[in-house]
């Protein structure tokens, strides 16, 4: 945790990584008797793609849902830009400027694409309740101004061909890529990706790496995903954490980390003592 | 030709009824669509809206027998009376308390159980409130009156007579409620179709924990969501009230409600108001061409029948969301 204090470093490809935006000390998540996490620390840092992998049940969703505030857990601490973050609700989180994606996509199905995203803004707009309701003056430009800005997601995601359709009727790939506007359209100080790639096939998992990549490059959004796709992973990440039955078994640079023996050891199935 | 000219009259009449039908169908399909509870108190919410409203027109002091019974004092007006607008505002006032209050002390914590349960205690709310508009505002039957015209329009009399040489029947009732029931409705549809607040109340409606990933309140929704059908309940007891007075049977609409909404779709808004054209003008025709041959009084059965076939043969309603199971 000493490195907490530090100005952050600069990754191979030349961009420069901050300081630290948030902080996990000592997570420990049960559910009943059964323990999901266990004391796992890790912090993401301004500007970077920070991954999560690990197999199927190692606690990685968990751990986004602590995040996001869908889970509290029972013991540890949550720091984000600073602050010790109390418990709280995933409405409130979403509001400190925290947006995410779901493995299973958790969109508004009866809602156009356009509506979809600008749902994701809904914490942008401020003209009151009366002023909406009557339509005056601030509420209409207020409006317009997060079209435009929502229009410039579109354009950057490329799916402006498909902005009316409902979002039902779409095929899986796209509907992660409208889930990804969604969380982009509220302009998150961090993005958190839940298995963004995850039924995916070859051509379309290329698209969403390369979206990724952009969102980075381009907004200079620090990103969180979690990925049971290793190459993927590798490719994207600047950093990332290993775990595996809710411990925290790897944390460094893709590179470290795939030379770690217990991240070797639990992804080949090496029997546990 | 002639004929004609009374089933047009018929007609008309039966659209109008229907109208009043949708505007309580309305208050269901709000709530229904932002948390999936069929809301069994909407009738009695507009029993209890109209009682109000009366209660606060004429000065009522509210809970008297109870506070004379306790103290032993004689309370029964505070010798005021206020104006039909203001009385209305106060009672929307009340409307939205009371939403704020079912949030709190019901929803609150039911979240996360099954629509039945819901529907239970939607059931218990209903009773508690018909009660606590008895102890409030008393059990005796009470005449609405916020200056809506009423009686027959001599206007569409005189016209309808100059046009077919046969002057149309209609209440000016009828056509003020139509026309604040369309305004309402209008409003509605603009409201969650181009506002923020209407935006969050159909992502909420859709699923509950996307809307909680983009930062909408559940709770404030949900506040929102029975705020705006106390309102419609408002609405709907003002019409109905001051047809044929505030009293118990007020609650009652609410089952004329359950035809429109199968017929209608429990999920639409276009649904409850075609639902309840539907129905006021299917019903109206039946008894003007079938009823004779049956001895009449077909109004009282004909929506449930309706709404019966409606189930047999397309459950999900005319505008519903059809529920496909994938196995």
């Amino acid at each position: 945790m000493n490195d907490m204090t530090s100005q952050g470093y600069v990754t191979p490809d030349g961009r420069q990584i901050g300081g630290t935006l948030m902080e996990l000390k000592n997570i420990t998540l049960r559910f009943g008797g059964v323990v999901a996490i266990k004391d796992i620390s890790f912090d993401i840092r301004q500007g970077e793609i920070r991954a999560i992998i690990g197999p199927n049940g190692a606690g990685k969703s968990s751990m986004l849902n602590i995040i996001s505030g869908f889970y509290t857990p029972q013991e540890g601490e949550v720091w984000f830009k600073g602050y010790r973050r109390g418990p709280m609700k995933p409405y409130q989180v979403a509001r400190l400027g925290i947006a995410r994606t779901f493995q299973n996509i958790a969109l508004f199905d009866g809602m156009s694409v356009l509506d979809n995203i600008m749902t994701g803004r809904l914490n942008r707009m401020k003209a009151g309740f009366l002023a909406q309701a009557m339509w005056w003056g601030s509420a209409a430009r207020e409006e317009d101004e997060n079209r435009e800005a929502v229009e410039k997601i579109i354009d950057f995601l490329e799916i402006q061909n498909i902005r009316k359709t409902p979002v039902g009727r779409l095929p899986y790939g796209l509907k992660k890529r409208v889930e990804l506007a969604r969380a982009l359209a509220a302009e998150p100080k961090l993005l958190l990706l839940d298995e963004p790639m995850a039924g995916m096939n070859v051509e379309e998992k290329e698209d969403m790496s390369r979206f990724i990549l952009d969102v980075n490059d381009e907004f200079g959004t620090t990103i969180c995903l979690i990925e049971h796709d290793m190459g993927v992973v590798m490719d994207l990440s600047d950093r990332v954490v290993v775990m595996d039955y809710g411990k925290k078994i790897g944390d460094g640079t893709p590179a470290e980390v795939r030379s770690n023996q217990a991240v070797i050891d639990a992804y080949l199935g090496v029997a546990h003592d | 030709m002639d004929q004609l000219i009374f089933a047009a009259e018929v007609v008309l009449n039966g659209l109008m009824a229907g109208v009043m039908y949708a505007l309580v169908a309305l208050g269901f399909v709000l709530i229904f669509k932002a948390s999936g509870v069929f809301n069994y108190a909407q009738g009695v919410m507009a029993l209890f809206a109209a009682l109000t409203l009366v209660g606060i027109q004429n000065g009522q002091v509210p809970f008297a027998h109870l506070i004379n019974a306790a103290f032993g004092t004689s309370l029964h007006h505070f010798g005021w009376t206020v104006p039909s607008v203001l009385a209305i505002l106060l009672t929307a006032g009340v409307m939205v308390l009371l939403a704020f209050l079912i949030e709190k002390l019901v929803l609150q914590h039911l979240v996360g159980q099954e629509p039945i349960i819901l529907f239970m205690a939607t059931i218990g709310l209903a009773y508690f409130l018909e009660g606590l508009g008895d102890v409030m505002w008393g059990a005796d039957i009470k005449t609405l009156d916020v200056g809506l015209p009423q009686g027959i329009s001599d206007t569409v009399e005189q016209v309808t007579a100059n046009w077919f040489g046969y002057g149309f029947f209609i209440d000016r009732l009828d056509i003020w409620a139509t026309v604040i029931a369309a305004l309402l409705v209008a409003a509605l549809v603009a409201f969650s179709q181009y506002t923020k607040q209407g935006r969050a109340m159909r992502a909420v409606a859709d699923d509950h924990q996307a809307a909680l990933s983009v930062g909408i309140s559940l709770r404030f929704i949900w506040v929102m969501v029975w705020s705006i059908a106390g309102f419609v309940a408002l609405v709907a007891g003002i019409m109905w009230g001051t047809k044929s007075g505030v009293q118990f049977s007020l609650s009652l609409i609410a089952l004329k409600a359950l035809p429109v909404l199968m017929l209608g779709g429990f999920t639409s808004i276009p649904g409850a108001i075609v639902g309840g054209l539907i129905i006021g003008v299917g019903e109206k025709l039946f008894e003007f061409a079938i009823g004779p041959m049956v001895g009449g009084a077909t109004e009282n059965w004909f929506a449930y029948v309706l709404a019966l076939v409606f189930l047999v043969f397309r459950p999900q309603g005319l505008f519903g969301e059809r529920i496909i199971e994938r196995v």
